[in-house]
């Protein structure tokens, strides 16, 4: 499908969802709180197939948080980038490792850089830091005055 | 009439000439020829240290890039089993000197720190590269590299580059064949005495 | 970390290992992080019983140089050399992708000359890359005798990149706008020698190893992978090729060159490590009959676009995928306007391998687990970043 079908297509689906301009892929802004049940269907509905997650990010923007999920149908071969804002003192989000099993390793990731925490996740724990590691490190306020040495 | 030592060096000259590496190899020690034979006089600490230095045994220990330039040093072209390095062992308790190949972040420093603890004693360290003199590329913001292999262990040969050629390395294990040779410890070495 | 080995006493379930019923005389291993084949410092934390393989999971971070960091404070033109060192053997393709999503940012066109350069190096390095592969996987399965065949013909690639781009290893070669420098007048010459020299060389790898009833008998019926667990897991390049899923990127979204170039997307249907194995052998040939191709077809021109010193993206988001040897690499940037990026993502294709390698391993014994760490191709850095 191309963007304007898939521009049309996604408000039958979702009614709240937020388009963002610009890019090469449409960009969908979606609440939180409705995130899993919007993946499920944008996983299992005949028109849209969205079976590769290939990307999970989270952005820092200073006054709250970003997860930045990008989508990829491998049968249709459109795709799609999905956002969804989340508080800064208390980032969390549904989990969606159960219907793409790659946001395992992903969400642990986020969690690990972000503190952003994945209710429901099978196995949320540090992945690259170590164990008692202080802080979130990719967070814009992250100070670490003896490893850190800035230029 | 020639110097005992002479006539041993060239004895054991190889095709590459006189004043090659391979007279640095031959055994320290002076013949003292007599009848039926010869008696051969040394000190013993030279021999032992002229055994080591030629049959150093690394520890398989690569973290990043540097560990793929290693691996070329050891393949065909540039080999260093001719120097004695022919066996590389994986696991530290058979191991003579360890390279540190690659960048060691707070992570791992414990288990390079356990490796090293793990070796017998005379042992030897390599630090290769950028990454593991100084920290390299990643010296500026960053909260998880250690910046220098030495924050751990102590370092015997450092080489530069990033990757360092095959030729870097090879002439840090002939250095490091010297100084074995040469008998100092590593506070002599600095200190400006021996070698 | 698990610092000793542990053995089960009693019968317990376990709830960080999803639920899997820890039986008494269950033994609880550690591989690595400094472990001859796990391709770098992986530590897999093993639950056995006997011999065969109940949970695998893997521990990362003993690499992670927290790069993503470091690039929120390096202009654009620095930050791509960081990456050559996150998958070292596939360095220049990395540096490609990232100068691309640069490119996409200032909207700037490349010089054909320069796509036809970046191609040849591209495919010169999957060569490469595919090469080391085959004499590492051959070593961990065994056979020694590979490993020194490999590094022969590598060597004669370092040496012609080394002539172009001045190093062997971590070539930073590639701007945004094109590449750094024109080639050697000597290329063209080497190139030529090198490709009629490995077109033998091939046929000789596959008579040692690929036709060895030994080799077979360790990768056929091993690690097997399904064609919807590997877009599940996002899995792709070699690892989910073997397994039926058509993911070229080379082919799907093309880029550069490569819509005016012939060559096929190997796919094989088994899903094993053999299959998996006979793709990778199989794209060493196309990727010759690429570089065949193109070799005596540069185009005259420039070699790099007219770019600003100091570049600055402007406000948005920006993403690029590309093909490297181990499967799809993506640069996400997020810029604010500035000379620095904001936010910069690395999509590494070994993240989402190693995800499934729990998923490939469970009931088969130790020694299948070295031959499928071998099919999947890991470099750690790449997956810690």
């Amino acid at each position: 499908m191309t963007n304007e079908a898939l521009k049309i297509k996604l408000p039958e689906l979702i009614p709240s969802v937020v388009f963002e301009e610009g890019g090469e892929w449409i960009t969908a802004f979606v609440d939180a709180s409705a995130w899993k049940t919007i993946a499920q269907q944008l996983r299992s509905n005949e028109d849209f197939q969205f079976d590769y997650l290939f990307c999970v990010t989270c952005v820092d923007w200073k006054t709250h948080l970003t997860m930045v999920y990008h989508l990829t149908s491998t049968i249709y071969r459109h795709s799609l980038v999905i956002k969804a804002k989340l508080d800064r003192n208390n980032p969390e989000i549904e989990t969606v490792s159960d219907i793409w099993r790659t946001a395992e390793f992903h969400e642990r990731e986020a969690y690990d850089l972000f503190g952003v925490k994945f209710l429901h996740h099978p196995d949320l724990r540090r992945l690259l830091l170590t164990d008692d590691f202080d802080g979130y490190p990719l967070r814009k306020d992250f100070e670490d005055p003896i490893n850190m040495i800035k230029l | 009439m020639k110097n005992e030592n002479e006539i041993l060096n060239e004895s054991k000259v190889s095709p590459f000439g006189e004043d090659s590496e391979r007279a640095s190899v031959a055994f320290p020690g002076e013949v003292h020829p007599t009848a039926g034979g010869g008696i051969l006089l040394s000190k013993l600490d030279e021999v032992i240290n002229w055994a080591r230095s030629n049959s150093l045994w690394p520890l398989v220990f690569g973290t990043s890039c540097c560990a793929i330039e290693m691996m070329s040093t050891a393949a065909a072209k540039y080999d260093w089993s001719r120097f004695g390095f022919e066996v590389a062992r994986a696991t530290p308790r058979q191991a003579d000197v360890i390279i540190i190949a690659g960048t060691i972040v707070n992570k791992m420093a414990p288990v390079l720190k356990r490796l090293y603890d793990q070796m017998p004693d005379p042992k030897y360290v390599i630090a290769m590269g950028a990454c593991a003199t100084s920290g390299g590329p990643f010296f500026y913001n960053t909260y998880s590299v250690v910046k220098g292999a030495d924050h751990i262990i102590p370092v015997d040969v450092y080489i530069a580059g990033c990757p360092p050629r095959p030729e870097a390395l090879l002439h840090a294990l002939i250095t490091l064949q010297q100084k074995i040779k040469s008998g100092a410890t590593r506070e002599q070495i600095r200190n400006g005495i021996g070698n | 970390m698990y610092r000793e080995t542990q053995i089960i006493k009693h019968a317990q379930k376990a709830s960080s290992n999803g639920g899997n019923l820890e039986e008494a005389g269950d033994l609880v291993i550690n591989v690595g992080p400094q472990h001859p084949s796990t391709h770098g410092v992986l530590h897999l934390v093993i639950t056995l019983h006997g011999e065969t393989i109940k949970n695998v999971e893997p521990h990362l971070g003993y690499i992670h140089r927290s790069i993503e960091k470091m690039c929120e404070s390096l202009s654009y033109r620095q930050f791509i050399y960081v990456t050559s060192r996150m998958d070292y053997l596939s360095s220049h393709i990395n540096n490609h992708g990232c100068a691309m999503c640069v490119e996409k940012g200032l909207q700037v066109e490349i010089p054909p000359r320069a796509k036809v350069i970046r191609v040849l190096m591209d495919e010169l390095t999957r060569l490469a890359s595919h090469q080391l592969w085959w004499g590492a996987m051959a070593m961990d399965v065994g056979a020694l005798t590979p490993f020194f065949h490999a590094f022969r013909e590598r060597e004669m690639i370092n040496d012609i990149m080394e002539e172009t781009c001045g190093a062997r290893l971590t070539m930073n070669y590639m701007v945004p706008g094109g590449v750094m420098y024109d080639i050697h007048p000597n290329f063209q010459k080497r190139v030529k020698e090198f490709i009629e020299e490995f077109k033998k060389k091939i046929d000789e790898y596959d008579e040692l190893v690929t036709g060895n009833i030994i080799f077979q008998n360790r990768m056929k019926g091993v690690g097997y992978l399904t064609k919807e667990d590997a877009i599940s897991y996002g899995c792709t390049g070699p690892t989910a090729r073997g397994s039926g899923v058509s993911c070229d990127i080379r082919k799907l979204y093309p880029y550069e060159v490569y819509d005016q170039v012939q060559f096929n997307e190997i796919i094989e249907t088994d899903g094993d490590c053999f299959a998996r194995y006979l793709v990778r052998m199989q794209e060493m040939r196309q990727s010759l009959s690429m570089v065949e191709q193109l070799i005596d077809n540069i185009p005259e021109g420039d070699f790099q676009a007219k770019t600003k010193a100091v570049l600055k993206l402007p406000k948005g988001e920006f993403y690029s995928k590309i093909e490297t040897a181990r499967g799809e690499f993506g640069v996400y940037i997020v810029s604010e306007g500035g000379t620095t990026p904001y936010r910069i993502k690395f999509r590494s294709p070994g993240f989402s391998n190693l995800s499934a390698l729990n998923h490939m391993a469970k009931g088969y014994k130790i020694g299948d687990l070295v031959a499928i760490m071998g099919t999947l191709d890991l470099v750690i850095p790449d997956i810690d970043r």
